[in-house]
């Protein structure tokens, strides 16, 4: 997987400004509590893991700090291009929706909420080049081969549409039409979470090469902490709503220090 | 370079409590401090059990100390590691702190070429040079070549050790840590990895290392540290 080198290390200098800020973010659905008094820093080059079983949160948080949920009180800021760090939620319709096309990527669990399931897999990946403004077919087309090359699909297949592709290459599709735009951020819930175990390895290699080559920042949703271990270079761990545990993934997960990540860690099957 | 201080342990501090088991207090060790300098081997000693491999997890900072401090030499500067953020650490184990354990972990299915590359690219190594020093090391530890292009799940444990090995001493790490590296080697394999931390020390490497194995201890220690002397005991 590993062909060319990747960029020089990018860690080496303390940030100074975070790519997404979360203050103090709750969001509630009536008497029910989605996720409490949420707080903290992501800066680009890192890749945060968000753990806990379902219904722990995970998710409402995602929804919330991907803009596409108004939390019911705290903050989520971007660090956009044009305003610099600036609270998502009060952004105009307009702009928000700008900075989800050009500086954001999601990609979802399922493929098929991801993917339009009714044209090319190659007209998936230029889609999000055309909402840039990009006009040119030729150069888009050569774009879009580019990312199906890196992520290891038959180009002689990028005029199929998705449903004639495994879940596998559907995934891998709905990476490159994430990443074809060069976002600086990407959220994943978990990305691996319906694909055989032996396609799992090879697409978590490929995503972690990818976010080490291009400096983005990247959150990913998960329950399997064998992929968190593998992915993430830290962890929030979530249960009921609040955050109990942070930290370097393998500080986290060899001497967690909360009762409830002890136990998480404790259930894991050996195999 | 040499006698500089790399290594600064200060009145560390560490139990376990384990909250699903009644939150049992497990201690490990209190008080214990310990200054490495460049070109030394410090060797842990004391019975299993006693808090070695904490103490080695408590330095890499995958155990968090209860208290005290962890000070490595990073980029010319003392840095904490018990406090250090959390992209600080990463920045100190991708260019100074190296780990070598006994087991592998790596994503599988990927070739052990790519895997004993990855550090080196991460180190901002271009490919062809990655390629270049990979294939020594390997070369250097007898990993037969038709093996380069397997992922190392089906190696034998003496095997995926080397991979282990060749992926830590790729690069020239100013400070590493050793956790029985010699284990599960045969005495052909382990000559050709003491020759490498020999090397290392050469260079000014500060090392910690526990070895069960008495002959290669004996050649490799520069010093011995004994990590019962800072056993902490249940409080009363």
């Amino acid at each position: 997987m590993i062909t060319d080198t990747l960029d020089a290390p990018k860690l080496d200098v303390v940030p100074d400004t975070p790519i997404l800020r979360t203050t103090q973010l709750t969001k509630t659905y009536g008497a029910i509590t989605g996720c409490r008094n949420v707080s903290f820093d992501i800066f680009s080059g890192e890749v945060v893991g968000i753990v806990g079983e379902s219904g722990s949160g995970k998710s409402t948080l995602l929804n919330c700090i991907s803009g596409q949920l108004a939390p019911t009180s705290g903050n989520v800021e971007f660090n956009t291009k044009k305003y610099g760090l600036t609270d998502m939620f009060n952004l105009s319709e307009a702009d928000r929706r700008r900075l989800q096309r050009e500086e954001l990527g999601f990609v979802h669990q399922n493929p098929r909420d991801g993917l339009r399931m009714r044209v090319s897999a190659g007209a998936n990946v230029a889609e999000p080049l055309m909402n840039l403004g990009r006009r040119h077919y030729g150069d888009m087309r050569q774009d879009t081969i580019d990312w199906l090359t890196q992520v290891e699909l038959d180009i002689r297949r990028i005029d199929d549409n998705p449903r004639n592709f495994s879940g596998g290459m559907q995934q891998r599709i709905q990476i490159a039409r994430n990443l074809v735009h060069g976002p600086r951020l990407v959220f994943m819930d978990e990305p691996t979470g319906g694909l055989d175990v032996s396609v799992q390895a090879r697409l978590l290699d490929m995503l972690r090469y990818l976010v080490r080559r291009s400096n983005l920042a990247v959150i990913v949703v998960t329950h399997d902490l064998a992929v968190a271990r593998l992915l993430a270079d830290r962890l929030i761990v979530m249960k009921n709503g609040d955050v109990v545990e942070t930290g370097l993934t393998d500080q986290v997960l060899d001497d967690p220090q909360h009762a409830y990540t002890q136990l998480l860690v404790s259930a894991v099957l050996q195999i | 370079m040499s006698n500089q201080v790399m290594i600064e342990v200060e009145n560390l501090e560490k139990h376990f409590t384990l909250h699903n088991a009644g939150d049992a207090h497990i201690p490990v060790f209190t008080n214990l401090s310990l200054h490495v300098n460049a070109g030394e081997c410090v060797v842990l000693s004391g019975v299993s059990g006693v808090g070695k491999s904490t103490l080695m997890r408590s330095i890499y900072g995958n155990y968090l100390p209860t208290g005290g401090s962890v000070r490595v030499r990073h980029k010319g500067e003392m840095v904490d590691i018990t406090t250090a953020p959390p992209f600080q650490l990463l920045d100190i184990r991708r260019h100074t702190l190296g780990y070598v354990s006994q087991f592998l972990r790596v994503i599988p299915r990927i070739s052990t070429m790519d895997l004993v590359m990855q550090p080196l690219l991460e180190n901002g190594v271009d490919a062809e040079d990655a390629g270049e020093r990979a294939s020594e090391i390997l070369e250097l530890l007898q990993l037969p070549r038709a093996h380069w292009d397997l992922p190392p799940a089906t190696f034998s444990g003496g095997e995926q050790q080397r991979v282990n090995i060749a992926r830590s001493f790729a690069i020239d790490f100013d400070v590493l840590l050793l956790d029985e590296p010699t284990a599960s080697l045969d005495a052909a394999n382990r000559e050709r990895v003491i020759k490498l931390i020999e090397r290392a020390l050469a260079r000014g490497t500060a090392m910690i290392g526990i070895f069960h194995d008495e002959d290669v201890r004996n050649v490799v220690a520069t010093r011995f540290f004994e990590v019962s002397k800072f056993a902490a005991h249940e409080p009363a």
